[in-house]
């Protein structure tokens, strides 16, 4: 049986991605998020899994506006790196798993979510800033991924409990795939933070410390965080947080947190990384 | 076509925000998707080499027109451009996301490099428009 062991919370900030790129994660700016990923990453040389179901959303790079699929699954066995505007990353493309994920599909929908089935698709920041922060650089990613790529651009996204709510459903699809793999779910994005007009640089530190503590004590209050919350009180970019909420949901009722790193800032953003075991 | 008025949204007491909702998204379509089409390298070179009528492939309003050409960043949010899709327009430009994000302050890149360093701009202040002008 395929089993979900864990889930990994995680920013996804594009900037990461260009410091590694650039050379610079040793500068004094990048030097301490980089160290406090470092547990992050020796966990996951630990624990290497098979799968990684990567819970993201794409930034006008593989979607633009003539279709905004709100869930939409990778099932393809290859994803490209985007060229989001600069050159595409200089990272390994990623590999699926298109049997599992049309597994996926098959449950979710009989589930009553009706995800969007994607057979060709680049991927962007949203997904290799988070491989790049927990695998480091390596010749080709040592997992298969199977990228889940929520609409949290146009509002609005679907809310805390839906995404909660598919995580749950995402468990029982995983667990109902006959083969042993270990699979570790992510969700990215965040934390507080917004990018757009004269608000642009808020940062709400109160605020993602209570939902660190929420994700490993009390889910059920975060899920019930208003769309209007997320807006106000973390920043209009904030609502990718919602992204969490699908992870947490897959991990089931016990969790135990085995890491936790907090940064501010990377770019205009508040940087969150937490690890919960699944128990 | 006349526009209906509609009762504002909660979201709309937001300051200095402007909530990329599906109403804004029908707005900005056609400027979103000449932002997108500078994914490609050959139409970055294009647009650079002349802006004007690289934008007339769009059909996009004559406000959205001239807030490309003039980098006016928080008027292209007003008429419906998405941030993802602008900072295209800034990659294009050789700049970052963080230097978008400075222009629609009104910062400097070093001023608001600063203000993120010392912890973000804190909410206190930036609830809603009447919390805004309490304070100012
Ligand atoms: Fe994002």
């Amino acid at each position: 049986m395929a089993r979900i062991i864990a889930g990994v919370g995680t920013s996804h900030t594009p900037a990461i991605g260009a410091a590694v790129d650039n050379g610079k994660s040793a500068e004094p700016y990048w030097a301490p998020l980089f160290q406090g990923y470092e547990p992050a990453k020796a966990w996951m040389a630990r624990t290497r899994p098979d799968v990684v179901i990567m819970v993201y959303n794409d930034h006008v790079n593989a979607f633009d506006f003539k279709i905004v699929p709100t869930f939409a699954l990778g099932c393809a066995s290859e994803f490209p790196i985007a060229d989001e505007g600069w050159g595409p990353r200089p990272v390994p493309p990623v590999q699926g798993y298109p049997q599992l994920a049309a597994h996926l599909v098959q449950s979710l929908v009989l589930d009553e979510f009706d995800m969007t089935i994607v057979n060709e698709m680049q991927v962007d920041h949203g997904l290799t800033v988070p491989m790049t922060l927990l695998y480091g650089t390596p010749h080709a990613w040592p997992c298969r991924v199977i990228p889940l790529a929520v609409n949290v651009i146009q509002y609005p996204a679907p809310t805390g409990h839906r995404c909660y709510m598919l995580g749950k459903a995402i468990r029982k699809a995983v667990e109902s795939w006959n083969e042993d793999l270990k699979v570790v779910i992510f969700g990215t994005g965040g934390m507080s933070h917004q990018i757009q007009g004269p608000r642009a640089g808020l940062v709400n530190t109160p605020f993602d410390k209570a939902f660190l503590d929420g994700l490993s004590r009390d889910p059920e209050r975060l899920v019930g965080i208003q769309p209007l919350e997320y807006l106000r009180d973390a920043g209009a970019e904030a609502i990718e947080l919602v992204m969490w909420l699908i992870m947490r949901g897959a991990l089931g009722e016990r969790v135990e947190e085995v890491h936790r790193f907090y940064h501010v800032p990377a770019s205009s953003t508040a940087v969150g990384n937490i690890i919960l075991e699944s128990r | 076509m006349t526009e209906v008025k509609q009762k504002e949204e909660a979201y709309e007491d937001i300051p200095g925000t402007w909530v990329f909702d599906a109403q804004r998204a029908r707005q900005g379509y056609h400027l979103n998707e000449f932002l997108y089409s500078l994914m490609k390298a050959e139409n970055r070179k294009a647009f650079l080499a002349d802006e004007a009528e690289y934008t007339k492939r769009f059909r996009m309003t004559e406000a959205q027109r001239q807030g490309v050409l003039h980098r006016d960043w928080n008027r292209l949010l007003e008429l419906g451009g998405v941030s993802y899709a602008l900072a295209k327009l800034a990659f294009t430009d050789g700049k970052s996301y963080q230097y978008m994000a400075s222009r629609m302050t009104g910062m400097t890149e070093k001023e608001y490099v600063e203000m993120m360093l010392k912890g973000g701009r804190s909410p206190d202040g930036w609830r809603s428009k009447s919390e805004r002008q309490g304070r100012a």
